[in-house]
């Protein structure tokens, strides 16, 4: 997988977690929170999601890694990878 | 007559009128839409595919959930949060308030509720079926969603309204009792402004279909807008259905200093219990419920225009209700007409009491009594005096409404509604 591919997996779970939110225009270098209406419970939903379609845990302490498109790519690429996506 | 509650003489309490009317019905969501429906004798009844069991019945409304919340409100709450929701802005707006300039730490919620939390329950347990039963997969909404408050908690979250908001749970009587409770407190000066009645998600959990078939309950027909019948002979039980009515309750003189439009008083209301079984009704108590609110009402059966009976469509529920209407209705009464709702939309649950008083309501204006439908062969144990079958009658007059509501564990509730004069 690439990391623009983990990108636009992250942006779909988006979609459907935020789902009045315009996410065409998602600049990936800002942080999400600060760009898009998402609060904490929104996040727990993204990491809920990408344990149920990607099987992919993220640990609480890692969490921030979460923070911007870009950072999600840098954290969540070498995950998919190693699960053989 | 008297029109005011008054048990006391040493106390007068407020007079608590109706200003505004809020509802979601499967055959309606506006009370002129559900009244025009229950006159010209449509069901909202339909075929519903219902989790584990296959096909059955529900009545199902279509309100828009997005005219009052945004899409992620609808994904995050509840059904029954978002039919509240629908119901209470649309009150609001029908009570003609200027709810923006209103305190709204004066303003109170009470929502009647049959039961909640089973469908979330249900739906997070087939999710993580999915994943082996691995609670990691469980939802964190799963508390918020599943609170007995929930209904009540998405509406203050909706409008902005911090006094006090929570469900009433009430069984199958939780309509009147929201109705009831509000009035209750507006008159002990705990809130200034209402909104209360009842709601039900309930054809959301296979649970309540799955009860109401082993228990035998549970209605079916080839044609499903002829599954619910009350008082026929060929009855066999009940059609679950969704919605919600929500009511603007103020004191009269909150209500007259602003101009408000007045639909009706609450003249008195009623609440027992038959201590007596888990789910069968016992006429006694229901019969001492009902003249228990005349009493506060300071009213005779006589001088009641429409009985809305409970009925579910049970082959021994509809008896026992209709040997207790008998009893304080069945001689000496020629004006009080008897109807019943379930016939067109089926059982709404904790919304039943709330919905069926609303489709009342305009009898007030237009002296039409609506049916109780799909009576082909009256059940003669359910032939009382009074019974409105099939088709509207016109009235000589309509100043009052008592509205009958019963539910599991034996809780009966009889609210009175009068016409308005001042």
């Amino acid at each position: 997988m690439t990391k623009e591919e983990t990108k636009q997996a992250v942006l779909d779970i988006i979609a459907d977690v935020a789902p009045d939110e315009d996410i065409t225009d998602v600049n990936p270098e800002i942080r999400l929170r600060d760009q898009l209406e998402l609060d904490s419970m929104d996040f727990l939903d993204i990491v809920m999601e990408l344990r149920k379609r990607h099987n992919i845990e993220v640990p609480e302490a890692e969490y921030p890694e979460l923070a911007s498109l870009d950072s999600c790519a840098e954290y969540l690429t070498p995950k998919f990878e190693a699960l053989g996506k | 007559m008297a029109s005011r509650f008054c048990s006391d003489m040493s106390f007068q309490p407020s007079r608590i009128v109706i200003t505004g009317i809020g509802l979601t019905s499967p055959n309606g969501n506006t009370l002129a839409e559900f009244r025009q429906n229950l006159l010209n004798g449509v069901s909202g009844v339909q075929p519903f595919e219902v989790r584990y069991m296959g096909q059955s019945l529900a009545g199902i409304c279509d309100f828009d959930p997005l005219k009052y919340q945004k899409r992620k409100e609808v994904r995050v709450g509840t059904r029954a949060a978002s039919i509240s929701i629908y119901c209470a802005n649309e009150a609001i707006t029908d009570s003609g308030v200027d709810f923006d300039a209103m305190a709204k730490d004066r303003v109170g919620i009470y929502v009647g509720t049959t039961e909640h939390g089973n469908v979330e329950t249900e739906n997070e347990i087939y999710a993580i079926s999915k994943f082996d039963y691995d609670t990691k997969y469980w939802s964190h909404y799963h508390n918020p969603r599943t609170v007995a408050n929930n209904p009540a908690g998405e509406v203050s979250l909706n409008l902005g309204i911090t006094g006090p908001a929570y469900a009433i749970g009430a069984a199958c009587a939780a309509g009147n009792l929201g109705l009831i409770h509000a009035a209750q407190m507006l008159r002990l000066g705990e809130v200034d402004f209402a909104i209360c009645g009842g709601v039900s998600e309930s054809i959301r959990t296979f649970g309540i279909y799955a009860g109401f078939k082993s228990q035998g309950a549970l209605a079916t027909h080839e044609d499903p807008t002829k599954a619910s019948r009350p008082f026929d002979r060929d009855r066999n039980g009940i059609v679950i259905a969704e919605g919600g009515a929500l009511y603007t309750l103020e004191r009269l003189e909150d209500a007259q200093k602003r101009g408000a439009r007045i639909y009706g008083e609450i003249a008195g209301y009623r609440v027992n219990s038959d201590a007596s079984d888990y789910v069968l009704p016992n006429p006694t108590r229901q019969a001492e419920c009902v003249r228990q609110a005349l009493k506060s009402a300071g009213m005779e059966p006589s001088d009641i225009h429409i009985v809305n009976a409970h009925a579910t469509a049970t082959p021994q529920g509809d008896i026992q209700e209709c040997g207790a209407l008998r009893e304080v209705f069945g001689e000496g009464c020629p004006d009080t007409h008897i109807n019943n709702t379930k016939s067109f939309i089926g059982h709404a649950m904790g919304a039943a009491g709330a919905l069926e008083l609303a489709g009342n309501i305009p009898s007030f204006d237009d002296l039409i009594v609506h049916p109780t439908i799909n009576v082909d062969n009256l059940d003669p144990e359910c032939a009382i005096p009074g019974l409105v079958l099939n088709k509207p009658v016109k009235a000589k007059k309509v100043d009052t409404i008592l509205n009958n509501s019963f539910g599991m564990l034996g809780i009966n509730s009889t609210l009175i509604v009068n016409r308005f004069t001042a």
